[in-house]
């Protein structure tokens, strides 16, 4: 029960990191930096937290990853460059968009692949249930004429 | 006292849900109308115990009992009294005990409300339910018990509640998910008694509609307040995460709004039983995952309730049983139920199919995604993340595809029908869709594209359906009005969804007082500093005057809080809300010694589309149920059994 | 049988994530191997706590040792304090990284506290342990002879940990290393 309590106080002191979104106010000397700083800020994970990327969360770890960030930013290194040192450090963790490589391949590749397999469940569906609509086109019997037309007046003297 | 007469009361309902689990389903099995005919009445009794225990517990919070160990960590003296009730909720063992009410409540709601339903089917609908209510019960009496005490040695007084979750947001947003998660249990309930009984006709379908869209329309509200909870509340403006615990309440959305279109199709034609069947048992299981998810640590999120390994095990166990013995029965007495009715390539089956497989395979990527981290930490692959990029990336696409069939299907025809009669209907509306696609989007500078193709699908969806209401205009009815007005929910939302992730400007700067920032047309002045004080907190408050043209457009006060109790510090963030567009402004930190703050100021339009759209879709959802179908059967049964009585 | 076959793929699916799930519910999704393991130190130039001149890598090199981040600031540490002493005391070689810290607090502390520490570096902005990929503190590092990062454990070094994860890997290191 301890360990419970301690997580549950850790969770609300980490829950409340977020509200905080400390705010920082970076110059950038250019205006295209400044857009791809908070895209790439959304990009990354902070390593420490439950699950944030590095602009919502307070924690020092975020705050020092940011101005890392903004470093980069200014001394001309190309996202793929600044994702590359990021991760050359906190490993594929730091990364909310998976690399094609390795695994994450099969990440990507999953949509791909369920709606491929999708598609063709359509349409064989299609295809098998078109087909005995082909065949299903018997004539009424005078009977049962009789009573559609009964059924029809009692359906529209309803509604 | 109190606390052990809910203990009590929860321990009660526990034996009830335990004969109801059985003593009906017996009754079924070998045609027992008295023990079938318990079911109602054990349903209720259920409600009534779980009443109790809930009331109880609640008690202890409204009266600061912190001799009660939930009530110490959760509540504090300070707290308004209405954040005391809803802090019965705000945490995972109360969360659990509103679990089991809702259920109780669905189950009670059935007995109630199903005067025309065979007691065949009643009894094994209700002894379902009662084998979930076992599992919640027991999970809550063996874990999670909410009742336990501290004593000796009750603290003066609690820890208080996370100021976060201290918000009219938290009273409405986990009763509201929680009506539509565990109201799937209906559909699945009604779903595993076809399977069971070996038969599913088209009046199974007529009476499992309207509690599925009852919960499904439940379900959009939850996640709509949630977004927009999470929106006003944590003071960064963004509305979706895609974090585990927001898609555990997304995915039985997803597979809800397929299972809705697929009882559509059963009841009307007779056809996808199996399907439908399916889809009812994922729906629910995806709540029962998400039940999982949220509470067992396997996955990292800011909103995980607990992390304890050994409670994830219990609900686990739970999920086999109740998920691998459905699909067990599914895979067994399928072939009994399914259907072999048949509709031509160009059809309204063909349609509803192509919208079922869409929903489906979205779902499937959203779970895939969740758990991908998982798999390979599993697999000892290493440790990998998966955010919003990639499942943005993902699902819009899937979401886009949609949007050509949804426009297509209220128009349609069941059966049989020609791509001929859609382009003579549809081909005004389609080039005027194309018309707004290109032009609507000039309003608002600069020219995206990704909005011009949201308005262009946005407008096809809703012109075509304009068009197609106008030739129904003398024979409307309420299942159709709901159907368009949910359709129009879902192109508001997509509007909104797409213009302000487009269109949202944010810029974070230093201000002093008297300096002003210009964002999208508008100036933010920071016109003054002072200090209030609040119920249970002490706050910085900033003075804000938003102009444009000149003309005062809006005054804001966002807050810097410290809440006297926890200490804890927090942003209340100012939000002057408009149709059109929603100005935002958070305070940051003090920065330097000259009275200069960090400020966020954010420009979002159209925004609140997206939360007014999700509402018409629940409200479509809820007039749909309203429909005369299902109220003539009663009176059909009414007068068959008035007939009856009679001797007629 | 293929149809009937078909009925049984979503049990079979089922099946296969709630094994994942169990395997799940005995993993620590938050606990991150670094990503330098194997891998050289990476190259720093910082002033050293109570040393005159620089230190870089090349300092911390010649036999195999623990690498430990701390700070005063950090209450996790004064937990691990004890048992570091313990540890330097019995020959283990421990080099410390003051992340983050200010030198005059962090002298008063080891003044107060004992120095198990052969040599501190004074990280005082936090830019070795962004290049560590360090994510808070305590954490320790096991570095073989040459400087190669072979392991790194995150929070606090006790008896429990010394014994069964980082003893085994040290005395392996030491036995592969020359002797100096």
């Amino acid at each position: 029960m301890k360990l419970a309590h301690q997580l549950l106080v850790a969770g609300l002191v980490l829950m409340s990191g977020r509200a905080l979104a400390l705010i920082e106010t970076y110059e950038f000397s250019k205006p295209e930096l400044e857009a791809r700083y908070q895209q790439l800020s959304e990009e990354l994970r902070c390593p420490k937290c439950q699950n944030q990327n590095i602009a919502d969360s307070n924690a020092p770890i975020a705050q020092d990853l940011r101005k890392l960030l903004h470093q980069q930013l200014e001394q001309g290194e190309s996202d793929e460059e600044i994702l590359d040192h990021m991760v050359a450090r906190y490993g594929d963790f730091v990364r909310y968009r998976p690399r094609f490589g390795g695994a994450a391949a099969a990440l990507w590749l999953a949509p791909v692949l369920l709606l491929l397999t999708a598609i063709m469940l359509v349409l064989l569906t299609l295809r098998s249930r078109a087909k005995n609509s082909d065949a299903g086109t018997a004539q009424l019997s005078n009977d049962e004429a009789a009573r559609l037309r009964a059924l029809l007046k009692k359906a529209e003297h309803d509604s | 006292m109190i606390p052990e007469i809910g203990h009590f009361a929860l321990i009660i309902a526990l034996c009830l849900a335990l004969i109801l689990a059985i003593v009906p389903a017996w009754g079924a099995w070998r045609g027992n109308s008295v023990a079938m005919a318990l079911a109602p009445s054990l349903a209720i009794g259920l409600l009534v115990f779980v009443g109790i225990s809930f009331g109880c517990l609640s008690a202890a919070f409204l009266q600061d009992d912190f001799s009660v160990k939930l009530v110490a960590s959760h509540s504090n003296s300070l707290l308004p009294p209405i954040y005391k009730f809803a802090a019965v909720w705000g945490n995972h063992e109360g969360s659990l005990v509103l679990w089991v009410l809702i259920l109780a409540l669905w189950a009670a709601a059935v007995a109630l409300f199903s005067a025309q339903l065979p007691l065949l089917v009643l009894s094994r609908v209700l002894s379902v339910m009662g084998v979930i209510a076992i599992g919640f019960l027991s999970f809550s009496l063996l874990t999670s018990n909410p009742f336990a005490r501290l004593l000796p040695g009750a603290p003066v007084d609690g820890s208080d509640l996370n100021p976060l979750l201290q918000d009219p947001g938290l009273i409405i947003h986990p009763p509201l998910l929680y009506m539509g998660y565990v109201g799937f249990s209906v559909a699945f309930a009604f779903a595993i008694a076809a399977l069971l009984g070996g038969r599913l006709d088209a009046s199974w379908a007529r009476w499992s509609r309207p509690w599925t869209n009852i919960a499904w329309a439940f379900l959009t509200l939850g996640i709509m307040l949630g977004s927009w909870w999470a929106y006003y509340e944590l003071g960064w403006g963004g509305w979706w995460f895609w974090d585990p615990v927001e898609n555990a309440s997304f995915m039985p959305w997803l597979a809800g709004t397929a299972l809705i279109h697929s009882l559509a199709a059963t009841e009307k034609r007779g056809l996808f039983k199996s399907w439908t069947v399916l889809l009812a048992i994922f729906a629910f299981s995806l709540s029962l995952l998400g039940t999982f998810l949220v509470r067992s640590g396997v996955l990292t999120s800011v909103h995980a309730f607990a992390t304890d390994p050994e409670r994830g095990l219990f609900i686990l166990v739970f999920l086999a049983v109740v998920v691998g013995g459905s699909l067990t029965l599914y895979a067994f007495r399928a072939p009994a139920v399914s259907s072999r009715v048949s509709f031509a390539w160009v059809s309204r089956e063909s349609l509803l199919l192509c919208n079922n497989v869409i929903f489906l395979v979205a779902t499937l990527t959203v779970l895939f995604g969740t758990l991908f981290p998982l798999l390979v930490d599993a697999l000892g692959l290493g440790k990998v993340s998966v955010g919003p990029p990639y499942f943005n990336a993902v699902f819009v696409p899937l979401m886009a595809l949609l949007v050509p069939f949804m426009g297509l299907g209220p128009v349609s025809r069941w059966k049989q029908d020609a791509v001929a009669r859609w382009r003579s209907e549809l081909a005004i509306p389609a080039m005027a869709a194309v018309v707004c696609g290109f032009t609507l989007p000039l309003l608002h500078a600069p020219y995206n594209i990704w909005v011009a193709l949201a308005v262009l699908l946005s407008s096809w969806l809703v012109l075509g359906l304009a068009r197609d209401f106008w030739q129904r205009r003398g024979r409307l009815t309420t299942g159709y009005c709901g159907m368009l007005i949910a359709h129009l929910g879902f192109a508001t939302c997509i509007i909104g969804v797409v213009a302000t992730s487009q269109y949202s400007v944010e810029h974070d700067l230093k201000m002093r007082i008297g300096e002003s920032k210009v964002l999208a047309g508008y100036e933010f002045r920071f016109v003054d500093l002072a200090q209030v004080r609040g119920p249970n907190f002490m706050a910085d408050e900033a003075r804000f005057e938003v102009m444009r043209d000149g003309v005062l457009v809006a005054s804001m006060s966002p807050q810097k809080r410290r809440y006297l109790a926890s200490g804890s510090v927090m942003t209340e963030a100012a939000i002057d809300a408009g149709l059109f567009r929603d100005l935002y402004v958070a305070m940051g930190e003090p920065v330097g010694s000259d009275g200069a703050w960090a400020m966020r100021l954010h420009y979002k339009p159209l925004v609140r589309w997206m939360w007014l759209g999700a509402i018409l879709m629940a409200v479509g959802a809820f007039t749909a149920v309203l429909d005369k179908r299902y109220r003539r059967q009663r009176d059909v049964v009414h007068s068959r059994s008035e007939a009856a009585l009679h001797g007629a | 049988m293929g149809p009937r076959l078909k009925l049984f793929l979503p049990l079979i699916l089922f099946a296969l994530l709630a094994i994942t799930l169990f395997r799940g519910l005995g993993l620590d999704p938050s606990e991150m191997p670094s990503a330098l393991i194997d891998q050289p130190l990476p190259a720093f130039s910082l002033p050293g706590l109570s040393q005159t001149g620089l230190l870089s890598e090349a300092d911390l090199t010649g036999a195999a040792a623990l690498l430990n981040v701390w700070a005063t600031w950090c209450v996790s540490c004064r937990v691990e304090h004890p048992y570091l002493k313990q540890l330097a005391a019995q020959g283990v070689p421990i080099f410390g990284i003051n992340y983050k810290d200010e030198d005059a607090a962090a002298l008063r502390w080891l003044d107060e506290l004992g120095n198990p520490y052969r040599l501190n570096i004074a990280d005082r902005e936090g830019t070795l342990g962004l290049d560590l990929g360090v994510y808070g503190a305590p954490e320790t590092y096991l570095l073989d002879a040459s400087g190669v990062v072979r392991y790194r454990h995150v929070g606090v070094v006790d008896d429990k940990v010394w014994r069964t994860i980082l003893e085994p890997l040290y005395l392996q290191l030491n036995k592969g290393s020359s002797a100096p």
